[in-house]
């Protein structure tokens, strides 16, 4: 019995009314974890009680305090009937298992009903005894930390990044149980969420478990996801990368000393001594899957497609010796591993030596009932199968490793399609073994890695690559192999060479399906999807080519199944690598000879995409090296002429090289108008709007080429619906409906962000689904921070761009475009100056009630800031502890859709009760911020006939403490031993 | 295609001063993306009407979900779901409380009742402010009424603590309170060139000296704890004022007045011999409001009273502000040197105020 978990229920405030006679509430609250249950005394007529309870103590096992959440309900007493229930409270005690986390959870959290939503807020304090005997036989994991961010949090080291970890958990969902039928919507939302938190929690725990069994100590890029699979039950799964990670303790030396009363003696038996290769993962239920079940299910498997390099021809040189050593080393460390698989999208300087491509797999899967919740072994065969598929990819590319991996599902029916994707990579073995690697090979190593474009050198073999690709040498040290183009799924490494800025490229789809039953159903996505795939490829490059980049970071696509289609969403952020060639043009090639009027059309459009590359090259600063060489006198780095000229030699065999004046060089990218459809793809290449002036996005952390955040950001989550109109649809109007779609929700974005501008809109997520047949939903989650326009215009990150700034950009120009914003940025003001005044002196006043005693008793506190931002960093600030994940589930439901403002009234106020829940509980971790946050589900089903509407989200993120860098610098010179908790940054001290 | 559902929820919450003040003008979405397209904000943003629309949807769907916390303000202070900055939350407050002057001299000093309310229709026509809005004001009126009435204390640090409006703001809905509580007529066609800041002006002056709360700590009775409130006046005192009407009553007394102020004013007023005289009857009209003012009814008829005993007679002669500052100066101090009259707290107090409000009272 290794844990004592204790309880207080100190207040109440704002309940709801639940005696319409008396107009107040005589509430009480339970109190309950695993099978106990405590309950505090009625506090008789007030919408504030005071409950001030006993501490309530449970004894419980750690593998139960990993998989219970506390439950904490709360009531209205009544004499003569059953009790009302208010709502209640799920706390997730993970954060207080391990030992740098946090200590207590303590605050006000809101009480939440699945049917009224937040209803009142109660104050609770949670602490947690464990006793110190981990060492034992274990079922329980306590001490392994998580994190959703996907790179090595801020205040730690990676001693040794040990590689993939995933796990799945099935069962029934009550939703689907014949039980549902008699008992209420509220009791079957209830045993949904705590279904779903229990399995959340067994999930963690077992992953847990790998990870010690690795001997790791954290989980790095958890990714926890549930497929709702209907009648065949409830999946949930995640991956994650193992780590074994050292607390940084000297840049703030303030801050680590606090709160960490018992850091030694719990991590001490996860520190492992240094030991030669890890062991891998034993998935068990993989090996024993049983063919019977196997063949009960319909499977097929997607020809994939890898990205990297386009056009034809190659250039033959022999790959240095040096290259295949350290492919010898690295695969010694990668063998072993079942799945050398990492989440990560930003890795350690040095970890990442050479990104092959991006590599994808999906498989169109028949769900089937779920005969056996404990032995999930028909989900774990499935994602096994897809899983070695990308292994094999990211051979075939020379690699032997994947980073940036992620896994997710469409569901439709009884369908059900699993992706998987990432980038194929060589890694450095140093950081994935210790000792292992000699120290003369890591110094050739670092000799030969040229910093900021060894990660784009190919890795596979140039005399028998696995695809047609073009590839010249290296525009950054002329060393090296490169491929013309370069995809990813991992964010831009921070010391890559980049030539101007970054933006959001998107590639949008939908196919119409025939409706079928089953496997017809099945073999029609099947046979729809390797179209898909090369349609969207396609659109991404002609998009890329337009933007005058050479290459993708954070790419992500989508593909949703629906009744009667198919939608693929892909994005990313394209960037100009100053190491890879200048893409070429795009150039149109018309089919249809002796018309002039034709010819005369495919002229003008093709006039229009000069221009719009043109355009575009201006408005995203791509001037890249080449262009400087025509401007008379400009200063050209010696070495690269050189350089150019070993190119041309090795290149003779391709007479592409020389200059294009319409756009550089190179064979241009052909397009052929031979049909409409043709036509249509063009037209849609030039509707994408860039943003207004002083916008920017993106896709990944970082947006490439701007670096200078100021500290205001704001978080956002937009969520659209659109219905079609049975009668049009075509293939043609599909897209349009959803390219417009997607268009008008950035530019809804762009309007509503305006008073930020100059910013820029980073990790943005679009997720689609097809909530029923006519309906076309997309979801966005961003956030948009503001920067320093000034500033960025004197600090420029790399030579090459220095250069490229002093050749061939107007002074004029540079400084025309801040003039333009205050212009822009600068509303009339809509108010006289003397209402300003009054709302100038207005603010005071809040302070006023302070000094009344008579005020209600909520009076004298107030709600401080939580930060939420899907990024790994704060801008401004620096994070200064990890407090926990914050993983949440909750459902929505009401039969008065009308009432509540219909769809959009509900869906608005139940996204701002989740984010009031999450800041609740990351203030009651006693933390202020939330990074990683990602809203991973937002199920939305609505029966407008019948007045109802339900919705699912599902959140996760990591609770951090963090110091604005401004309050850094006093804080250390004042305090060193200033205590953490109520730290929180000056100002915004949480109650 | 149409958009079934479209939504924008920021982790900040996102408030636009402009669309709320055409929320609260009680403009429907589709007036405000009208006028908001005529502000010229798709000229300067590029957006186009149906980004429009989608905003303005937002905003008014935001504000709907705020309207129940702004009904009591701490509430947004405390609450979890929309996370404000202070500065936005105050303002938020302050505009929703805030009303039109149009509005509010139609109900000032009108009862706040379900009647009234019915009444705003006429308001809102006559007016030109929408009903929307009209209902807003009126409902927060008596949300502040309720809530202040039977309290305690300063009434404009009550209405502060619970409404946490500016100073400003809490002071006007102090005076909107005190007026509705005593009744007073404002309506009346010779009241019409009143502002709400006349009456603003004189509702402070007659709180701070005729209330219960204004002789805090000059005890007339010490007993009364019950009436210790701002929003009803001294009854005492109401009564005491009738000791006042020997100054008109005793004929000597009056004449002695009267010389006493025109020896002084003698050579300083362009209207020395209309006030001459005018003397008794003025004096008789501010002595006789006095004297009524125990009455309800004379009460609410007390700014009725005033113009017509005595703004309008002065201001018929012609009287500059001035010499009505001069003359009422000399009024309330001479009384100081009657030896006869015992009444010199009282009537410091009476006229104190009153002087105040004559001279407020007094323009075009």
């Amino acid at each position: 019995m290794p844990g004592k978990l204790k309880v207080k229920i100190v207040a109440g405030r704002h309940l709801p009314v639940m005696d319409r006679a008396s107009d107040l509430t005589d509430a009480f609250v339970e109190v309950k974890f695993g099978n106990t249950t405590f309950k505090t005394d009625v506090y008789l007529k007030s919408l504030n009680p005071q409950w001030n309870s006993e501490w309530f103590k449970f004894e419980v096992d750690d593998e139960d305090l990993q998989d219970e959440p506390l439950q904490i309900t709360v009531l209205d007493h009544d004499t003569y009937s059953a009790n009302d229930a208010i709502g209640k409270v799920y706390i997730d005690i993970d954060p207080l298992l391990y030992s740098e986390a946090a200590t207590v959870i303590s605050g006000w959290f809101p009480i939440y009903d699945t049917i009224h939503g937040i209803r009142g807020e109660i104050n609770v304090i949670v602490k947690v005894d464990l006793f110190n005997d981990l060492n034992r036989f274990r079922q329980s994991s306590c001490g392994v930390k998580f994190f959703c961010t996907t790179s090595i949090p801020k205040c730690y080291r990676a001693v040794i990044i040990h590689g993939f970890v995933e796990e799945l958990v099935v069962n029934e969902d009550p939703e689907y149980q014949w039980i549902d039928r008699i008992r209420t919507p509220r009791a079957s939302n209830e045993a949904r969420q705590r279904l779903i938190s229990l399995m959340s929690g067994e999930l963690q725990r077992k992953i847990g478990l790998k990870v010690l069994e690795m001997r790791g100590n954290a989980v790095v890029g958890y990714l926890q996801c549930f497929d709702l699979e209907g009648e065949s039950g409830l999946v949930v799964r995640a991956i994650g990368t193992a780590c074994t990670l050292d607390k940084l303790s000297s840049p703030a030396a303030f801050l680590p000393a606090c709160n960490s009363p018992s850091k030694e003696m719990k991590e001490s038996p996860l520190v492992h001594p240094p030991s030669l290769g890890c062991r891998s993962t034993q998935n068990s239920p993989i090996h024993t899957a049983t063919g019977s079940r196997l063949t009960q299910n319909f499977s097929v498997s997607v020809p994939t497609l890898i990205y990297t390099g386009m056009g034809s021809g190659s250039a033959g040189k022999e790959g240095g010796p040096f290259k295949a050593l350290l492919r010898q080393q690295t695969q010694s460390a990668l063998e072993q591993r079942e799945f050398p698989f990492f989440t990560l999208t930003a890795f350690p300087p040095g970890f990442l030596v050479h990104v092959g491509g991006v590599v994808s797999a999906r498989s169109v899967k028949l769900l089937d009932r779920i005969h056996n919740p404990d032995e999930p072994e028909t989900r774990d065969a499935w994602w096994a199968e897809i899983r070695q598929e990308i292994k094999s990819h990211a051979k075939a590319l020379g690699c032997h490793a994947v980073v940036g991996y992620s896994e997710s599902t469409s569901i439709c029916e009884e369908v059900c399609i699993l992706s998987a994707s990432g980038t194929a990579a060589v890694l450095n073995p140093r950081f994935l073994q210790d000792g292992t690697v000699e120290g003369c090979l890591e110094q050739r190593l670092e000799e030969n890695l040229p910093v900021g474009c060894g990660f784009c050198h190919i890795p596979y073999d140039e005399l028998n690559m696995p695809f047609p690709a073009h590839l010249t040498y290296c525009y950054n040290c002329r060393k090296q192999k490169v491929p013309d183009v370069l995809f990813t799924t991992i964010d831009l490494p921070t010391d890559a060479a980049v030539v101007g800025k970054g933006c959001l490229i998107q590639a949008r789809l939908c196919r119409l399906k025939k409706k079928a039953q089953a496997e017809a159903n099945a073999t029609a996505i099947s046979n729809l999807l390797p179209f898909m795939e090369y349609e969207v490829h396609t659109q991404l490059m002609n998009k890329l080519k337009l933007k005058g980049m050479n290459a993708l970071f954070g790419l992500r696509i989508q593909i949703t199944v629906g009744e009667n289609m198919l939608m693929g969403l892909a994005s990313a952020t394209g960037v100009y690598l100053a190491a890879l060639p200048t893409p070429g043009g795009i150039q149109i090639a018309g089919k249809t000879p002796n018309d002039g009027s034709y010819e005369q059309h495919i002229s003008h459009m093709q006039k229009k995409i000069n221009d719009t590359i043109a355009k575009n090259k201006e408005l995203y600063e791509i001037n890249p090296p080449e262009i400087s060489e025509e401007v008379i006198g400009s200063p050209i780095p010696e070495p690269r002429q050189r350089s150019r000229l070993l190119r041309s030699q090795s290149e003779s065999s391709d007479e592409v090289i020389e200059l294009d004046l319409s756009h550089g060089k190179k064979d241009a990218f052909v397009l052929e108008i031979d049909d409409t459809d043709a036509m249509e793809d063009v037209h849609s290449l030039l509707t994408d709007v860039p943003p207004p002036s002083g916008f920017y996005s993106c896709n990944t952390e970082i947006m490439p080429g701007i670096n200078n955040w100021t500290s205001e950001i704001q978080m956002f989550t937009s969520v659209r619906v659109i219905r079609l109109s049975s009668l049009n649809l075509t293939n043609q109007a599909l897209n349009k409906n959803f390219n417009d779609l997607c268009e008008n929700l950035l530019k809804s974005l762009y309007f509503k962000l305006r008073s930020m501008i100059p910013c820029c809109l980073c990790h943005v997520n679009f997720t689609v689904s097809l909530p029923e047949d006519e309906l076309i939903q997309v979801t966005v989650t961003a956030v948009a921070i503001t920067f320093d326009k000034n500033q960025a215009l004197q600090t420029i990150k790399t030579h090459v761009e220095k250069s490229l700034q002093r050749a061939s950009t107007d002074n004029e120009e540079l400084l025309q475009f801040p003039l333009e914003l205050c212009s822009d940025s600068l509303p009339p003001h809509p108010f006289p100056p003397a209402k300003a005044v009054t709302v100038e002196k207005a603010s005071p006043v809040a302070e006023g009630n302070f000094r009344n005693r008579s005020a209600p008793p909520c009076a004298n506190s107030t709600v401080g800031v939580v930060k939420m931002t899907p990024l790994s960093f704060i801008p401004g600030a620096k994070i200064t502890k990890y407090l926990g994940i914050i993983n949440m589930f909750f459902i929505r439901e009401t039969t008065s859709l009308r009432e509540e403002g219909g769809v959009s009234g509900f869906l608005h106020a139940f996204i701002a009760e989740v984010f009031a829940m999450v800041r609740a509980h990351v203030a009651a971790l006693g933390g202020n911020a939330v990074v990683s946050y990602i809203m991973k589900q937002c199920v939305f089903m609505e029966n407008p006939n019948k007045n109802q509407a339900q919705c699912l989200i599902n959140v996760s993120g990591d609770a951090v403490v963090f110091v604005r860098e401004s309050d850094l610098e006093v804080i250390s010179t004042q305090q060193p031993t200033a205590n953490c908790q109520p730290l929180c940054t000056g100002g915004e001290v949480t109650t | 295609m149409t958009n079934e559902l479209d939504i924008f929820v920021g982790n900040t919450t996102l408030i636009d001063e402009d669309v709320y003040r055409l929320w609260l003008d009680g403009y429907s979405v589709s007036d405000a993306v009208a006028r908001r397209v005529r502000s010229g904000i798709l000229e300067q943003t590029g957006a186009t009407a149906a980004v429009l629309q989608s905003d303005t949807m937002d905003h008014y769907r935001t504000f709907h979900m705020l309207e129940r916390l702004l009904h009591a303000p701490p509430k947004l202070l405390h609450q979890l779901i929309f996370q404000i900055p202070p500065s936005r939350q105050a303002l938020l407050i302050e505009r929703y409380y805030a009303f039109d002057e149009a509005f509010v001299r139609e109900v000032l000093g009108k009862k706040l009742s379900k009647g009234t309310k019915k009444d705003l229709d006429d308001i809102s026509t006559k007016t030109g402010i929408t009903l929307k809005s009209c209902r807003r004001q009126f409902d927060n009126f008596k949300r502040v009424f309720k809530v202040v009435e039977e309290m305690r204390g300063s009434l404009v640090d009550n209405i502060q603590q619970h409404f946490l409006l500016s100073d400003r703001l809490s002071r006007d809905y102090a005076a909107i309170v005190f007026f509705a509580n005593n009744r007073f007529e404002t309506g009346k066609k010779k009241l019409q060139y009143l502002s709400f800041g006349d009456f603003a002006f004189c509702a402070e002056l007659m709180i701070q000296n005729w209330t219960l709360g204004a002789v805090g700590e000059a005890p007339t009775n010490p007993d009364s704890q019950v009436d210790d409130m701002d929003v009803d006046l001294d009854k005492e005192f109401l009564q005491d004022l009738k000791e006042l009407k020997v100054l008109v009553a005793d004929k000597d007394l009056l004449d002695l007045h009267k010389s006493l102020v025109c020896t002084a004013l003698r050579g300083k007023l362009s209207v020395f011999s209309e006030m001459e005289a005018n003397f008794k009857n003025l004096s008789r009209g501010l002595v006789n409001v006095a004297a009524k003012l125990i009455h309800n009814k004379d009460v609410r008829d007390l700014f009725v009273d005033l113009i017509e005993k005595f703004v309008e007679p002065c201001r018929s002669d012609h009287w500059p502000l001035n010499d009505v500052r001069l003359f009422l100066n000399q009024y309330s101090a001479s009384v100081h040197s009657l030896d006869g009259f015992r009444h010199q707290t009282l009537w410091d107090r009476y006229m104190g105020t009153l002087r105040g409000c004559l001279l407020r009272l007094y323009h075009d």
